[in-house]
């Protein structure tokens, strides 16, 4: 009774503290700017469905994928071993659905052999990261938090399923010797080799049963608390990142609406604008992205495959679409956290331009489209970088010497380039004489 | 081969409309190497017999550059003189020289009133391969010449059109060699998102010369393009590695033109 009642308030600690900082993150996404991505359900689902549970984009690095495949489905299908272990722990129940005989057997089989394999990937990530040289796991922005945040996941799951291996094996023996409630039930193709390693007496036994079986449901309970905190939020986030992604071609950008009130008004003054609403062009700060910019900057697990293929980044220049994407959930993470402290209004005077992301990263940018091609759950740090540089432009006039250059150009020649628009067609005098 | 390139004004004075406009693009207009370009896909043009004609003095730059730089009032005013003047010409269907122009007519025209069917040339060419219309015949033989293609990111990952000017390149029987990064990996030239007219930030090697040292692992005798951009950033590396004599950095439709002896 005593462990049914502890079960209890820690599963609704745990929960209710998930709660409390899963509707902060929620609340700071819906800081964001809106966006309409309500449109073409059915391609949104088939996005989702193809990109984060099919993780399509995964294989074109074909060994992560592999191992993260098994991390994945493992995640996945042993959380069904969660659903008995909550009701044995709230009814005092053992194996509650040993009743389903073969089919039960069948599961705990599997759920040992995905273990397992999860097991495994997670050493052999560990070690990918930590001791073969993967310049995709280094850059400026891999600081001493992000690097241990990546161990601790990887550490934590590999407790995680050595606990519930272990709890299997102390089980198999305790249902080979018949003792008290340990009915015989479940098949163990991983841990029947770990029952010999394990003590004789029925005692030892049932304290390792009892002790993993509590460190795998307060560890389970424990990571979904780490989750806010962590880049590990993409085991979430992945499924409404996709769904909400952008659909339209990579190449296009998006065109401002509260722009094209203005040169309409300019080019034809009998033209009344609708109303929308003022403010300021571009971002300057974490804010003034829209929300699916912020709910990508959560998404984000830190992997690098954008930064490995920026062709910036590529030739040592300082932009890194990874540290793009993190720096902007830090900084709307410190807003979130100013709103907590001093309320609504408060002003820290601090922004994502300058503060966290610099103009020298910015403008590094080739617009090529590789990051938001490589990112396996479709972020776009593109959109960002290009807000930025439509506050730079747009609201301070700070763009680089050679870039006002060339737009003078355009305003005035019609080209990018110092030509005369009368120019323009002498191409042609070698065919037209 | 000699011909006139009709213009809007020309046709319209005519009382006659084109099938399709031909939109030339700043770089096709002014930049030297890009101008060989467009008098090859005019070329193209007049040797099937299809109906075209291009603004001349009357087009202006799409607004592309300015809009990837963050100055979108430039870019919609651009934008929007263009809308008017293609409009009041009727215009329906364009082929364009160069994937960003192609990219912002074709995606970002539409919001602001300027709803066309617009194709990159390596498209039209595509197009005309598979009707029967183009062959590589009666010019330069290509055949058994190594090949490597480079995709420009506004016609590749930008629009997703990976398979016209491979196909135009198919045709000639010669050998193609993919790039390491090549197709949604390929690596940009280094050009794009207004590169093109400022210097880079510091670093410690320039994009154009990573891509082509990766383009010169392939052994090639052409490295092809499909954008006057890329064909600037590609041919500097060229010279850079000194490599011109061996190495020609030639656009698709410099290939399909040369093939056919136009």
């Amino acid at each position: 009774m005593v462990s049914q009642i502890l079960f209890l308030a820690l599963t609704v600690a745990a929960i209710a503290l998930f709660t409390v900082n899963m509707r902060k993150i929620i609340r700071n996404i819906r800081l964001g700017k809106a966006v309409d991505r309500n449109d073409q359900p059915q391609k949104r689902l088939m996005t989702m469905l193809r990109v984060a549970f099919g993780q399509s984009k995964m294989v074109v690095k074909p060994i992560p994928a592999f191992l993260h495949f098994f991390v994945y489905i493992g995640f996945v299908i042993i959380n069904i071993e969660v659903l008995e272990i909550m009701i044995d722990g709230l009814f005092g129940t053992h194996r509650i659905f040993h009743g389903l005989g073969g089919l039960y057997n069948f599961l705990i089989g599997s759920f040992e052999i995905l273990a397992f394999t999860v097991w495994l990937a997670c050493i052999i990530f560990f070690i990918r990261r930590n001791v073969l040289n993967l310049k995709r796991f280094k850059g400026v922005e891999m600081t001493s938090w992000p690097k241990s945040d990546a161990n601790y996941i990887l550490i934590t799951e590999v407790l995680l399923m050595t606990a519930f291996l272990l709890m299997n094996a102390a089980d198999a023996k305790l249902q080979l010797l018949g003792y008290d409630h340990y009915v015989s039930a479940g098949s163990f193709p991983i841990s029947q080799f770990l029952v010999n390693l394990l003590p004789n007496s029925t005692q030892s036994l049932v304290m390792i049963e009892r002790s993993t079986w509590w460190f795998h449901i307060i560890g389970i309970l424990a990571f979904l608390n780490y989750l806010p905190y962590s880049k590990h939020f993409h085991i979430l986030f992945a499924f409404p990142n996709t769904y909400y992604s952008n659909l339209n071609p990579k190449g296009e950008f998006t065109n401002m609406a509260s722009v094209t009130n203005e040169v309409k008004a300019m080019l034809d003054p009998s033209f009344v604008p609708a109303e929308t609403e003022a403010g300021k062009f571009g971002a300057k700060d974490a804010t003034d992205l829209n929300w699916v910019n912020l709910m990508n900057a959560y998404t984000c697990t830190e992997c690098g495959r954008c930064t490995s293929v920026c062709p910036a980044n590529i030739t040592g220049k300082l932009l890194s679409p990874r540290k793009i994407m993190m720096d902007t959930r830090d900084r709307i993470t410190e807003i979130g956290k100013n709103i907590d402290k001093h309320g609504a209004e408060h002003q820290d005077g601090k922004s994502l331009l300058d503060d966290y992301i610099t103009r020298e990263e910015i403008w590094a940018c080739t617009s090529c489209n590789a990051c938001v091609q490589a990112c396996p759950v479709n972020i776009d740090p593109l959109q960002i970088i290009t807000e930025l540089r439509r506050f730079a432009v747009m609201e301070e006039s700070q763009a680089p010497g050679s870039i006002n250059t060339m737009m003078g150009n355009i305003e005035n020649n019609q080209a990018p380039w110092k030509y005369s628009p009368a120019d323009r067609f002498n191409w042609a005098e070698e065919n037209n004489g | 081969m000699e011909f006139k390139v009709p213009t809007m004004a020309e046709l319209m004075a005519a009382g006659e409309e084109p099938e399709i406009l031909f939109w030339v693009g700043c770089a096709g207009s002014y930049d030297e190497r890009a101008q060989k370009i467009t008098r090859d896909i005019c070329k193209i043009l007049h040797h099937v017999g299809i109906k075209y004609a291009v603004l001349g003095t009357e087009e202006s730059c799409t607004g592309d550059p300015a809009k990837r730089a963050g100055n979108e009032f430039l870019f919609q005013m651009q934008a929007m003189t263009n809308i008017e003047v293609l409009n009041a010409y009727n215009i329906k269907k364009i082929v364009t020289g160069c994937p960003h122009c192609f990219n912002t007519i074709k995606n970002e025209y539409p919001g602001l009133g300027g709803t066309y069917d617009v194709i990159h040339h390596t498209q039209l060419i595509q197009d005309l391969i598979n009707e029967g219309k183009l062959k590589a015949e009666g010019g330069e033989s290509f055949k058994g010449k190594k090949i490597t293609y480079h995709d420009p990111c506004y016609l590749g990952r930008g629009n997703g059109i990976y398979e016209a000017p491979r196909k135009a390149l198919e045709v000639l029987d010669a050998q193609l060699v993919e790039m390491k990064r090549c197709k949604s990996n390929g690596l940009c030239c280094g050009a794009g998102g207004a590169q093109m007219f400022k210097e880079p930030e510091k670093g410690n090697k320039d994009i154009n010369v990573e891509r082509i040292d990766e383009a010169l692992e392939t052994n090639p005798q052409v490295i092809a393009a499909g954008c006057p951009f890329c064909m600037t950033m590609l041919s500097d590396g060229i010279k850079l590695k000194d490599k011109e004599q061996e190495v020609k950095v030639l656009d698709i439709a410099e290939i399909t033109a040369r093939a056919n002896g136009l």
